[in-house]
């Protein structure tokens, strides 16, 4: 690692564990996040993938460190943090008609924003993740898709004022899109890391989208990080093949990128 | 579709004063309305315009006037306290004695009237049944608590069993009680805004504000808490404090408004799921309309409750419960259309 990652380093974990039983479901043993990158971490079904994700969000009980900005997350005040550490949820289930304008004005909750420029960022907000015209429907009748980006919405709603460069927790977000939206999702996220300098993390399942949008690759086998690096240089035939039992076609090179199938 | 929260707001306020006034010139004793509003005005304002005679004035000053105030805060009180329990079960079926209240309550007014002696005072029912009921309360809290905080569907689970467990204490304490013990015990489990010149009022508008005011703070919050515990810790709320808070607040509300005037169901259920449908689920509208909704819904039962069967009256329980019931087997049936 460069010393100038070492600088910038938004997101540190140091010897996290979690025990579940005897079992220990998570073990890592380090992974640094700096600003301005994303993140994409790979690996089989229960790999421990979103058990990583919901340690960084503080929901499981870990021993080890985690350093956002070199302050315990522990130690965080619970507003300041929410204006600069974010989740996507995987699914989403509310039982009142809430309509999905609403459900994205509630990322407002940890800001102070006045009504009108409220509206004015849910507006665009909703523009940006392409359901600007799902406001006023309401969001139990949304597909899952539609859910999925109503929320997103409101994630990014949740960190625009966030003071340093804030870190996007992305468990699954293109499961439930389409072709178009997951590029869109992708390339949106992307952008915030080029632009704005959000950190982002993210579940992917397409290796694909990984070797394609991500910076760095966090690959993960059994509740441990097998392996982890520039993306190209992570993701070959014999690692996939390795974690995946399956070996995968090299189609070709897209932009000097592999593509698999 | 949704109806603006300010219109609504003085709409139902508009019907509160309409039902108020209604409520103050009717009654078994026929009395001339100009005359009653007359003897209002000489309680609030000391003047001395009313020609009725002392009798017909303590039936509207001290009979009807508090028995509506009370029917007011009590109302409002239930409905708020129905509206946030169903935000913190993110569950538009709950009720607040869900979390066990009104059946400690319940029980604690119940051996206060079979076994306390009648000397100690006419506050050992009310006070008793606040008591329990807070106590009730706190165990199906702690029963729902473990090391990963509190789970919302073991506190509905001990509910359920708490309240099984106190219904049949109540049964057996009914079954060893004489006859006229027994008549007082169903009465009061029938809820009754009759002793409302009993007691004082002071205290029911003190839990009604404060209330409310404490409610309005957490309104948003429990917005974040309906998109389900991890957002809500995402978006920076401290959700063990906030439901912890809610469960007290509206334990002491239920437990207030059942030591006031016995068990009154339906209200908590009933009128959030309606405010709901026209309004709105936002918890900072939602909160303060059921408030006045409920409060307009408890004053029109308990005016009916006194003129339905006049000069006798019926329990106001058995008229929201009679109303109540299958009104909301109605919102039921249509909302399962919508769902299928």
């Amino acid at each position: 690692m460069s010393p100038a990652q070492r600088v910038a380093a938004m997101l540190e974990l140091t010897n996290l564990r979690s025990q579940h039983g005897k079992v220990p479901h998570l073990a890592v043993e380090q992974l640094r996040i700096g600003t301005g990158m994303m993140v994409g971490v790979a690996g089989p079904n229960g790999s421990g993938k979103s058990t990583l994700l919901r340690a960084i969000g503080g929901e499981l009980s870990v021993t080890g460190d985690i350093l956002f900005y070199q302050r315990s997350l522990r130690h965080w005040d619970p507003r300041d943090r929410a204006r600069h550490l974010a989740a996507l949820p995987q699914f989403s289930q509310i039982g009142f008609s809430f309509t999905a304008d609403e459900i994205v004005a509630m990322g407002m909750i940890p800001l102070s924003l006045s009504r009108q420029e409220g509206k004015r960022q849910v507006a665009a907000l909703m523009k940006d993740t392409d359901c600007h015209h799902l406001m006023g429907r309401v969001f139990p009748s949304l597909s899952g898709g539609e859910k999925q980006r109503v929320h997103l919405a409101r994630v990014l709603l949740q960190l625009s004022q966030a003071t340093q460069p804030p870190l996007l927790v992305l468990d699954e977000p293109t499961s439930a899109q389409d072709l178009k939206q997951q590029h869109r999702i992708l390339a949106l996220t992307r952008s915030l890391c080029r632009q704005r300098g959000y950190a982002v993390i993210a579940v992917l399942h397409d290796l694909n989208h990984v070797l394609r949008y991500c910076d760095h690759c966090v690959l993960m086998k059994e509740g441990r990080i097998s392996a982890q690096g520039k993306p190209g240089d992570v993701l070959t035939q014999d690692t996939i093949e390795a974690h995946w039992e399956y070996r995968p076609q090299l189609a070709g090179h897209m932009e000097s990128i592999p593509v698999f199938v | 579709m949704r109806l603006p929260v300010l219109i609504c707001g003085i709409a139902l306020v508009a019907m509160i004063i309409l039902g108020s006034l209604l409520s103050l010139l009717q009654g078994a004793l026929d009395l001339p309305p100009t005359e009653c509003l007359l003897a209002l005005c000489d309680t609030l304002f000391g003047t001395h315009w009313s020609t009725l005679d002392d009798y017909q004035r303590v039936v509207v000053t001290e009979l009807r006037l508090p028995r509506l105030v009370l029917s007011v805060f009590v109302g409002a009180m239930l409905a708020q306290c129905g509206a946030v329990m169903q935000g913190l079960f993110r569950n538009p079926l709950a009720d607040p004695g869900i979390i066990g209240v009104s059946s400690g309550a319940a029980v604690g007014a119940i051996v206060a009237i079979a076994i306390f002696p009648a000397s100690i005072g006419p506050l050992a029912v009310p006070v008793s049944a606040f008591v329990a009921g807070l106590l009730t309360t706190m165990l199906v809290y702690s029963l729902s608590r473990s090391k990963q905080g509190t789970s919302v569907l073991v506190l509905l689970l001990a509910g359920v069993a708490i309240s099984a467990f106190a219904g049949a204490t109540i049964g057996f304490i009914s079954y060893f009680s004489n006859d006229e013990k027994l008549r007082q015990l169903s009465l009061w489990q029938m809820g009754s805004l009759a002793g409302a010149s009993q007691v004082n009022l002071w205290l029911g508008f003190f839990a009604v504000v404060a209330l409310a005011v404490a409610f309005q703070r957490k309104a948003f919050a429990l917005n974040a808490l309906v998109l389900g515990e991890c957002e809500a810790r995402y978006l920076g709320i401290n959700v063990e404090a906030l439901k912890r808070q809610l469960i007290i607040l509206v334990a002491v509300g239920v437990g207030v408004s059942v030591a006031y005037a016995g068990i009154i169901g339906f209200i908590g259920l009933v009128v959030p799921h309606l405010v709901r449908l026209v309004t709105g689920p936002d918890h900072r509208s939602l909160i303060p309309l059921s408030a006045l909704c409920g409060a307009l819904l408890l004053l029109v039962a308990d005016l009916m409750a006194r003129l339905v069967v006049q000069p006798a009256e019926l329990p106001v329980g058995l008229v929201t419960a009679l109303l109540g019931a299958p009104f909301f087997l109605a919102l039921l049936i249509q909302q399962r259309r919508q769902w299928s």
